[in-house]
């Protein structure tokens, strides 16, 4: 990647890792295996959900990750807005994205759980359903992102969904409950609130920390590829101007 | 700023007034939805009328989303974008006017839809004062978040299609919320409907004070 950047720039990354990434990225695949290794070995299965608790200890670190993703998402997209800067704009998309990731991977194996632990993968619950909400308002926000524009425009314009989007989460979320608390059987929820301990917490608390180092680690490679795109075309531009007057001038640029 | 609005609201209206695109599309739209709802559920009357409050507000927001790509693919004609940048107009002023003309076109449609629902899925109106207030504000609501989704998502071929993706998921307290009021309103829900209505009056608050607080910056930039 470095050598396809002629000219990298003074400030930011020059190509898509550094020694902190690959450590980190060392850090977290060793991570992954030990808590693969409690999930699924040590940790026995629960006395009331069975081997189903397993999937617990993916389902809450990504949606913790993917909340923390959008939050940060917010804060980058103010922060583009305030100071029109270009570093926040490509972290708030690299934070979108792997936070899409995330709660998809959410939905997915909570969708899973349910149906072990309720008998249906979707139940209308409050916290499902502004999550499957929520995705989608991302899933809109990634698509603003992939409009054609410039970057500057598309900067401002997906900053304000950003900034949208995270306005709306309180009221989609207590929206959503108080409309799940009229229709929900409250014998289902019942079901629930396992009591964590020993092990298990230790194996649930070791995967949070885990899959909040892979979203770091996740968001810094997706930012590093997004600004070195950016760089390629602004240098891809700037190189095809050149181009031109050479053209006009018959003076050899570059080549 | 509020001469502003009434300056862009009247410009719209007059503008709709003329080319009639409400009253000749928009409106015969909802009577095709209101008749396909009845087809799709076996025109069982009983089962229509007890679904005729989401019902009613699905077809809301689907007009919604017409008439807000509508509001905004005007603006794009004629490098009118650049000429409201170029006038003194304030542009809170401006976003308050689009959501004042569309908040009327879309009373309009409800009103019209109402009367469709009475008649084709014999529902009895009551609790006036609810629905009154609960239409006013979702409907304040869905205009708000129209018309801060607007710009960047109508009026340009490629984006038409992105409207809906993004404008739906965030109506969806919307829906949830008049839907459930208006339950209570006409007697088959469980309570709560001035609850509702306030849950509306905070999303309507919420987008309007956002529109207002950014749609300078959207106007310059897109």
């Amino acid at each position: 990647m470095t050598e396809s950047v002629p000219a990298p720039p003074a400030v930011g990354p020059t190509s898509t890792s550094s020694r902190g990434t690959r450590v980190l990225g060392a850090v977290c695949l060793v991570g992954l295996a030990v808590t693969g290794l409690y999930a699924f070995v040590v940790t026995g299965p629960d006395v009331r959900l069975g081997n189903s608790v397993r999937i617990m200890y993916v389902h809450v670190p990504t949606v913790t990750a993917a909340y923390c993703l959008m939050i940060a998402n917010a804060g980058f997209s103010i922060y583009t807005l305030w100071k029109k800067s270009t570093f926040a704009d490509l972290a708030a998309h690299a934070c979108a994205e792997v936070g899409v990731v995330m709660l998809g991977l959410t939905l997915v194996v909570g969708a899973i759980w349910g149906r072990m632990t309720w008998g249906a993968f979707w139940v209308w619950d409050a916290r499902l359903t502004t999550t499957a909400l929520l995705f989608l308002m991302y899933v809109g926000y990634l698509a603003v992102r992939g409009l054609p524009a410039p970057p500057r425009v598309r900067a401002t314009r997906s900053a304000i969904v950003g900034i949208a989007a995270a306005c709306l989460i309180p009221v989609v979320h207590k929206s959503v409950e108080w409309w799940a608390s009229l229709h929900q059987n409250e014998t289902v929820l019942g079901k629930v609130n396992p009591n964590i301990e020993g092990n298990q917490y230790f194996t649930l608390m070791l995967s949070m920390v885990v899959f909040a180092l892979v979203a770091v680690w996740l968001t810094i490679h997706r930012f590093r590829v997004l600004w070195l795109t950016e760089q390629l075309d602004e240098v891809g531009v700037d190189a095809a101007i050149d181009e031109r007057r050479a053209e006009h001038t018959g003076v050899e640029v570059g080549r | 700023m509020v001469h502003d609005a009434l300056i862009i609201a009247g410009k719209d209206l007059r503008l709709e007034a003329r080319s009639r695109v409400a009253l000749n599309q928009v409106l015969p739209f909802v009577l095709a939805v209101v008749l396909l709802f009845g087809f799709a559920l076996d025109a069982d009357t009983a089962l229509l009328r007890r679904a005729t409050s989401g019902l009613f507000w699905v077809t809301v927001l689907f007009s919604a989303v017409i008439m807000v790509q509508r509001s905004f693919a005007i603006e794009r004609q004629d490098g009118v974008t650049d000429a409201l940048r170029l006038s003194s107009l304030s542009p809170g002023g401006i976003f308050l006017g689009k959501v004042v003309s569309l908040f009327c076109q879309l009373i309009v449609v409800e009103v019209v839809l109402g009367l469709c629902v009475v008649v084709f899925y014999d529902v009895t109106l009551s609790g006036g004062a609810l629905l009154a207030v609960v239409s006013v504000v979702a409907t304040l609501g869905i205009a708000a978040a129209g018309s801060l989704y607007g710009p960047l998502a109508a009026g340009l071929r490629n984006r038409d299609t992105l409207l809906p993706l993004l404008l739906l998921p965030v109506l969806a307290p919307i829906l949830l919320g008049a839907s459930r009021a208006f339950e209570t309103a006409l007697g088959r829900g469980v309570g709560g409907g001035w609850q509702w209505a306030a849950m509306l009056g905070i999303f309507a608050a919420v987008y309007l004070a956002l529109g207002v607080a950014v749609w300078g910056t959207l106007l310059e930039e897109t």
